[in-house]
């Protein structure tokens, strides 16, 4: 088995001001695809959402400023941490994950242990 | 001093037959060895060393019955030994592939001699060509590093090769194919067919990439020639090798069976001097039949059993034309029909555009103008060359002359290849002359 981070971009306006439907129907979205990973033969080791961008602070050479390393869109806004099989056993799991005003992109875990 | 006898001859001969079994077993014994070694790297560095030992032994010891058998055997006995040697750096190395169910062994096994656990072997070598292909065309994989992995691996091509054939530096390929191959194994792509639930997806996207190799070699993007006889040759291989593979997948069928039916017409192509002919001018006693007979029978299988996918439709329209005694006297409402099918298969602004020119021929230049107007503000055509060709060709059909240079100076604009640069040249030259037969140039 790999591990794989998903990482969910998506468009965060859709969620800033969010109709307690939006929310709701995020959150039942996300605990069937919790449910569908195992189903899948995959596991989910991790994962967390995160505050909107506007929240966040980046550190380049030790400066500090305002604001995500990067302004796009799409902004990273959640992120799980699976073990598959393979590349193609972590997609379908990949494409099951609910991202709606977006999309995901799915990383390799880099082994760092060395030794 | 050379003799008449062969006492000279078995070195000419060995390199010879090297040469021929790089071409025809490359992909093979590849195939075989990456499925020993899970790690494409090592996989090539092993099958490189096996030919250079097949130059050696076989001009001293004849060229072996089966050339693919022998340099798989090398291959793998090599991949063998480094795995043993480098144990325990190869266990921190993500592997290529899990081991198959059915395949699972103590240890993988070599074709002939002994594997590692001292028991005897079988001799089948699996033909792993099929996994090597689906790898190095997984959708995860750019559609450039698809191509530039498949002539690398698959056909063996030198990174060099590649570069020149599409007109990039070669650093810049290198770092693609490297970039490529470090993903397969971080990522871990698998090394394996795909199942049948993902299977048309996987194959279409195999035969998108022989496709296009076949149609980068068929009019080369830039240079003075035409066509790139190397690309071609190999696209037709490739694609040779896939229908043999999976000889009931009928878009495999359809896609050798496209290319044998524009390839037959190669030769007529360009006149002597290397200038461009059209379809109609092009003389058909020369197009190539026993090419026109094998596709025919392959597009005939290809459309049978079920709705046609996209190769098999375009195939069918090429044998129209190939079977065609003239260009008056080709089928065109028929063809017309099957650029609608095509188009229902494969919504492609492309498709639209062909059956707009052949929609000239059975309804008339004004008719097809009023379909490509329609085209034309589609963004996916823009920068698209044979838009404007097209368009001119029918301006001018119709007299519009002073509209036909303009589009004809439209598509120049966009067209980098020699040949097709100075048809269009001829083109404007001849409309914008003084009303009345062109003067030769």
């Amino acid at each position: 088995m790999t591990q794989y981070a998903i990482l969910i971009y998506e468009n965060e306006s859709a969620y800033m001001n969010p109709a307690p439907e939006v929310w709701q129907t995020a959150m039942q979205a996300h605990t069937r695809f919790a449910g569908q990973v195992g189903e899948k033969g995959g596991k989910i080791l991790g994962g967390e959402a995160l505050q909107p961008t506007p929240t966040a602070t980046s550190v380049r050479a030790d400066v500090v400023t305002d604001g995500p390393f990067a302004e796009t869109k799409e902004a990273l806004g959640g992120f799980y941490l699976i073990e598959a099989r393979d590349l193609d056993h972590a997609l379908e799991i990949a494409k099951l994950c609910p991202a709606p005003y977006g999309g995901v992109e799915v990383r390799p875990i880099l082994d760092t242990s060395g030794g | 001093m050379p003799s008449a006898d062969a006492g000279a001859r078995p070195g000419a001969d060995a390199s010879a037959a090297v040469a021929d079994a790089h071409r025809r077993e490359w992909a093979f014994v590849l195939a075989a060895t990456a499925r020993v070694t899970r790690d494409i790297d090592l996989a090539e560095e092993c099958v490189q060393d096996a030919y250079v030992a097949a130059l050696d032994a076989w001009s001293r010891q004849g060229v072996p019955r089966n050339p693919g058998a022998w340099l798989t055997t090398a291959a793998r006995r090599r991949a063998l030994d480094a795995l043993r040697r480098d144990r325990t750096l190869r266990a921190k190395l993500p592997l290529l592939i899990e081991p198959d169910p059915p395949l699972a062994g103590p240890a993988p096994r070599p074709g002939g001699g002994t594997s590692a656990d001292g028991r005897a072997e079988d001799d089948v070598i699996p033909d792993d060509r099929l996994r090597l292909v689906f790898t190095c065309c997984h959708p995860a994989l750019a559609r450039e590093a698809q191509v530039a992995l498949t002539l690398r691996l698959v056909c063996g091509l030198t990174t060099a090769e590649i570069a020149q054939a599409f007109l990039v530096s070669e650093p810049a390929m290198a770092a693609r194919v490297t970039r490529a191959k470090k993903k397969i194994s971080a990522a871990r792509i698998s090394y394996r067919v795909p199942g049948a639930a993902e299977l048309p997806d996987r194959l279409d996207a195999v035969l998108t990439v022989v496709h296009l190799l076949y149609t980068t070699g068929h009019t080369a993007p830039g240079g003075e020639n035409l066509v790139r006889a190397d690309l071609v040759d190999r696209a037709i291989a490739l694609a040779r090798m896939i229908q043999a593979l999976m000889p009931d997948e009928r878009e495999a069928s359809g896609l050798l069976a496209l290319l044998l039916l524009t390839d037959a017409r190669r030769a007529t192509r360009a006149d002597a001097a290397g200038r461009l002919l059209l379809l109609e001018d092009q003389d058909r006693s020369r197009w190539d039949r026993d090419a026109i007979g094998e596709g025919a029978t392959l597009v005939a299988g290809a459309l049978r059993g079920g709705r046609p996918g996209r190769f098999a439709l375009q195939a069918a329209i090429a044998a129209l034309h190939a079977e065609a005694p003239s260009y008056q006297q080709t089928d065109w409402p028929q063809l017309l029909q099957l650029y609608g099918e095509l188009l229902r298969a494969w919504p492609s602004p492309v498709v639209a555009l062909n059956r707009a020119v052949v929609r000239a021929m059975v309804d008339g230049p004004a008719a097809a103008l009023a379909e490509i107007a329609d085209l034309e503000p589609d963004q996916r055509l823009a920068g698209y060359r044979y838009l404007p060709a097209a368009k001119a060709d029918l301006l001018r059909r119709l007299g519009r002359r002073g509209q036909a240079a303009q589009a004809y100076r439209a598509a120049l604009e966009l067209t980098e290849n020699t040949a097709e640069r100075e048809f269009l040249a001829r083109r404007i030259a001849e409309v914008s002359a003084p009303q009345g037969p062109a003067e030769p140039a």
